[in-house]
């Protein structure tokens, strides 16, 4: 097979667990310039995380392309208003370029927020804007004042930092509404859920599980959020964070603050939400009977669920898949699941992993199983091609790519529409991969010899 | 499958009708210039699109793209952070070069810039210069560069100008004559289209250079490995060699209607004769291509052009009673937009909202003299629009139908009209990259999908059930 060369500053941030060599990998760095990343820009961070409160308006301060490439692309679902799922922008033209872009941000914001009442407003500053010197937060400043609601500035200048630095950017906006709501009549078990977004109505049924245990859900962070839950996120007495980076931030603002203590948790397989959902109840031992409940739950569901996958998964045993989502935290579920249902992990990776989450990584994984950090096109079709994956797990910008190459391929980001959460998510999930492995059309693309 | 609780009655789609502002864009009906620079360098034979600017734009670009075109889309980019926003660009955009030399082996390098390297005023050739200098000997692909600021024009002008600048740095001048060869500027059209164009000009025996041909590079088969660049697209050889062809067929009413082009700078460069048409949708316009591809090569047209338009004929005939008299809203970008109204004004449709969020300027003017009086009495052109704005005149005019790409999705829903699915992008429907929309052949699945799509609403609100339509 004809290998492809790897950037050469590159080797560090690929770790083949066959081949010698210590594991240490490069990751809290830029994308090198020239090479095509899948890693996408602060203000992305920031999109993703404030993107599901649906009450908001969300406001995206530059040229049109920021707020254009990210009009209704996700797959967070809101019960009520759908505000979140519209494209705002100031369209910067050349005069405002030379000029500034103050004058135009005000109006705009007066004009949006007179139309469609807002119960607050998200300003996010993009690139140009930070270069252009706009007093974003003077503004800001000056509509919530004339306005009447909350209107914050997100520093979500795409070139000033990575994703990661967007999720703290949409934290600190979170953060400054945090406080500002009655929490009267908030119960003593109770949380908020953080860093779950509600795609294809998870957080719907993650909040139902809660409430089966007789746990309040003061806020979902932010899925189907709506801006009055923010401002009384305060009242609750614990914090669960779900996935690695995107909401830690404001858990532990939180936790400084107003003394909210937190624990992380993941919904994606059974095995990880079970643990979910005991380490809560077990933060509440004064609380007679929620063990019991919690494990009646658990029990249920996964009976509810568990014919159907022992029968998909006598089709998958020892199929193959490549593993390669934004999330370490993500990643480390996917290995669990895939295994539930009978699968390899050949290749492992992440956009945005530390160097604790790649060293947890290689001990869930296989021994010959290749981790990568911050791949690109090229590394992940060798690494897919050599490990002869059936499967490739990632997000929209990889799919072609497995497809070229003739393999299966499940989504697992922001975009999809199926909810993957939970005991009857992992269902979801097991059948969609079935969807794509069991396919009769890999069979046509098989070459004769 | 979605679990509950379901969206609340007053909050479904339908009850969020977007309502039109003066100083925010909602909805955009456009994209950066940059997106449009990409597609160029996509179809080139070994091209490679490089943004100059932050990792975002290149990363939403492609994901955009892909949206559509369902096909791998490696785009690079110089990758600013927070210093090179201050100190400028040249190191990155050198690295960046660096790079895209070494892992692609690329027989072309499109640099575009975004917003943010144009704003802080980056001397892109002054790079591109150092870049070579700093590497004497060592054999190096062309580097095109185009400047594609997004405050200045959305993605149609960064196509055109990307189309204008490629043949800028390589057709140099006029080295002999090659009296079959013709120079195709096809604008942004669906790799399907550009196949049937090939196809055109092939019948007539002529050697077609078209830019950009994107028709196997985002519409190819499948893989045995892994493709650095994919295969297809036009060699740059044959660019370089533009100058020496019998004529420059350039599509596209506004474009035609616009001073300066890339048709008339390689004319006025080289001599080559600048022939500026409408896109050939529908009968006229395609038969004004077909004659000038006649008059270039000396040839007639081939009878199997003829047999296609009999069958066009054939089929405006059977079916004109279904669509004359209806009443259509159009939008997309300014050419697509002009040629789809001069077509349905071929066949009796009245394009009653006619919009665009490009800002050419040229679009009222061009769609007066396309549009008979007695069909664009009324007619509501729309330029520099977004979906709130189209919206607004969409209620208003009640149309039968609308044609246009999947942006028009949730305000076609809104509105209860049928949405013919056009153009660019396609997301929510398979084969987009295969819509047709030039040529005979494109004008008779045209005539046929907008036909249907009014006979479908028909048939569906008749109590009856009429199984004969
Ligand atoms: S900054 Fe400019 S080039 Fe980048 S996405 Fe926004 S509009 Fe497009
Ligand atoms: S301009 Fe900046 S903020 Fe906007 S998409 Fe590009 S990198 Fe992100």
């Amino acid at each position: 097979m004809r290998t492809i060369p790897l950037l050469r500053e590159r080797e560090k941030q690929i770790f083949d667990k066959a081949g010698n060599g210590t594991f240490e990998m490069a990751c809290d760095r830029h994308s090198l310039a020239g090479s095509v990343s899948q890693r996408a820009c602060v203000f992305c961070g920031s999109r993703v995380v404030l993107y599901p409160i649906a009450d908001a308006l969300h406001l995206v301060h530059g040229p049109i392309g920021c707020a254009a490439y990210t009009w209704d692309i996700r797959g967070a679902l809101s019960s009520g208003p759908q505000l979140h799922r519209m494209s705002f922008s100031t369209d910067l033209g050349e005069r405002e370029v030379i000029f500034g872009g103050e004058p135009r941000l005000y109006k705009a914001l007066c004009e949006l927020i007179a139309t469609y009442r807002p119960k607050a407003a998200f300003v996010y500053s993009t690139c140009i804007v930070g270069i252009i010197g706009d007093d974003v937060a003077a503004v800001c400043r000056r509509v919530a004042r004339e306005q009447g609601i909350p209107v914050l500035p997100v520093h979500s200048e795409g070139f000033k930092g990575t994703k990661k630095d967007g999720y703290k950017a949409a934290c600190d906006a979170l953060f400054s509404l945090v406080g500002t709501g009655d929490i009267t009549d908030i119960a003593a078990v109770s949380i908020n859920i953080l860093g779950e977004f509600n795609i294809g109505g998870e957080a719907w049924m993650i909040r139902q599980y809660y409430e089966r245990m007789g746990v309040q859900v003061v806020s979902v962070l932010t899925g189907d959020g709506r801006v009055d839950d923010v401002r009384r996120a305060h009242g609750a007495t614990l914090n669960v964070v779900q996935c690695s980076g995107a909401m830690t931030f404001l858990a532990e603002q939180m936790k400084e603050r107003y003394g909210i203590p937190y624990i992380r948790a993941s919904y994606f397989g059974i095995e990880d939400t079970a643990q979910a959902l005991y380490d809560v109840a077990a933060h509440f031992p004064d609380d007679p009977g929620i063990r019991e409940r919690t494990e009646t739950l658990v029990r249920d569901e996964v009976a509810a669920v568990m014919p159907e996958l022992r029968h998909i998964r006598g089709d998958l045993e020892g199929k193959r898949a490549a593993v390669y989502v934004g999330g370490a935290f993500k990643v480390f579920s996917l290995i669990k699941a895939l295994r539930l249902i009978g699968m390899r992990v050949v290749l492992a990776g992440s956009q945005t992993g530390n160097a604790d989450d790649y060293a947890h990584m290689r001990a869930l994984c296989d021994p010959d199983t290749v981790i990568l950090d911050d791949a690109n096109p090229l590394e992940l079709s060798r690494f897919v091609i050599e490990k002869q994956a059936d499967l490739f797990i990632g997000g929209v910008k990889e799919r072609p790519i497995a497809y070229k190459l003739g393999l299966g391929f499940c989504d697992h980001n922001h975009e999809r529409k199926t909810p993957l959460a939970g005991f009857e998510g992992m269902l979801h999930f097991a059948k969609e991969v079935h969807l794509t492995v069991t396919s009769p059309v890999w069979a046509l693309l098989r070459r004769t010899p | 499958m979605n679990p509950t609780p379901p969206i609340e009655e007053a909050y479904t789609l339908a009850a969020l009708a977007p309502v039109p502002s003066a100083s925010a864009t909602q909805n955009a009906c456009k994209l950066c210039a940059p997106l449009g620079a990409s597609l160029v360098f996509k179809g080139i034979a070994g091209g490679v699109p490089l943004l100059h600017g932050s990792q975002g734009c290149s990363t939403y670009i492609r994901r955009y793209l892909i949206s559509h075109f369902k096909e791998p889309m490696d785009i690079a980019c110089s990758n600013f952070a927070e210093q090179t926003a201050v100190f400028g660009g040249g190191a990155n955009l050198q690295l960046a070069l660096e790079n895209v030399c070494r892992q692609y082996d690329p027989a072309l390098i499109g640099v575009a810039t975004t917003c943010l390297s144009e704003t802080i005023g980056d001397d892109v050739p002054m790079f591109i210069k150092t870049f070579l200098a700093a590497t004497p000997g060592e054999p190096h692909p062309p580097i095109v560069h185009v400047s594609t600021p997004s405050y200045q024009g959305s993605h149609m002008e960064g196509f055109h100008r990307a189309v204008r600048a490629t043949l800028g740095a390589l057709a140099k001048g006029r080295a002999g004559a090659a009296p079959e060869q013709v120079n195709l500027l096809p604008g942004l059209l669906s790799p399907a289209d550009l196949r049937h164009l090939k196809e055109m000009a092939a019948a007539f025996g002529l050697q077609a250079m078209v830019l950009p041909d994107y028709s196997d590079t985002l519409d190819g088969g499948q893989w045995e490995s892994y493709q650095r660049i994919p295969a297809g697209g036009t060699p740059v050889a044959a660019i370089a060699a533009a100058g020496n062809a019998a004529a420059t067929i350039e599509l596209g009413h506004t474009l035609a209607a616009a001073g300066d082009t890339a048709a008339t700078d390689l004319h006025t460069r080289c001599g080559v004769p600048a022939l500026r048409l409408g896109l050939p949708v529908g009968i006229r316009h395609t038969d004004v291509l077909l004659q000038a591809l006649a008059d270039i090569s000396g040839r007639p047209v081939p009878a199997a052009f003829q047999a296609q338009r009999g069958r066009l004929l054939d089929t405006l005939v059977d079916g004109h009673k279904h669509v004359n008299t209806v009443r259509a809203a159009v939008f997309g970008e300014e050419d697509l937009v002009a040629g789809l109204a001069a077509f349905m004004a071929e066949i009796g449709i009245h394009p009653v909202v006619c919009a665009s969020g490009g800002a050419s300027r040229h679009l009222a003017q061009v769609l007066h003299q396309l549009v008979p009086a007695r069909q664009h009495a009324g007619m509501k052109i729309l330029e520099g629009a977004d979906f709130a704005t189209i919206e607004e005149a969409v209620a208003a005019a009640q149309p039968d139908l609308i044609v246009g790409h999947s942006k028009g999705y949730a305000m076609a829903r809104r509105l209860g009209i049928p949405l013919v699915r056009v153009g660019f992008p396609i997301h929510d429907r398979m084969g987009g990259p295969r819509l047709r929309h030039i040529g005979y052949e494109g004008a008779t699945i045209l005539f046929d999908r907008m036909a249907n799509a009014l006979i479908e609403t028909r048939q569906a609100a008749s109590p009856v059930g009429y199984t004969y339509m």
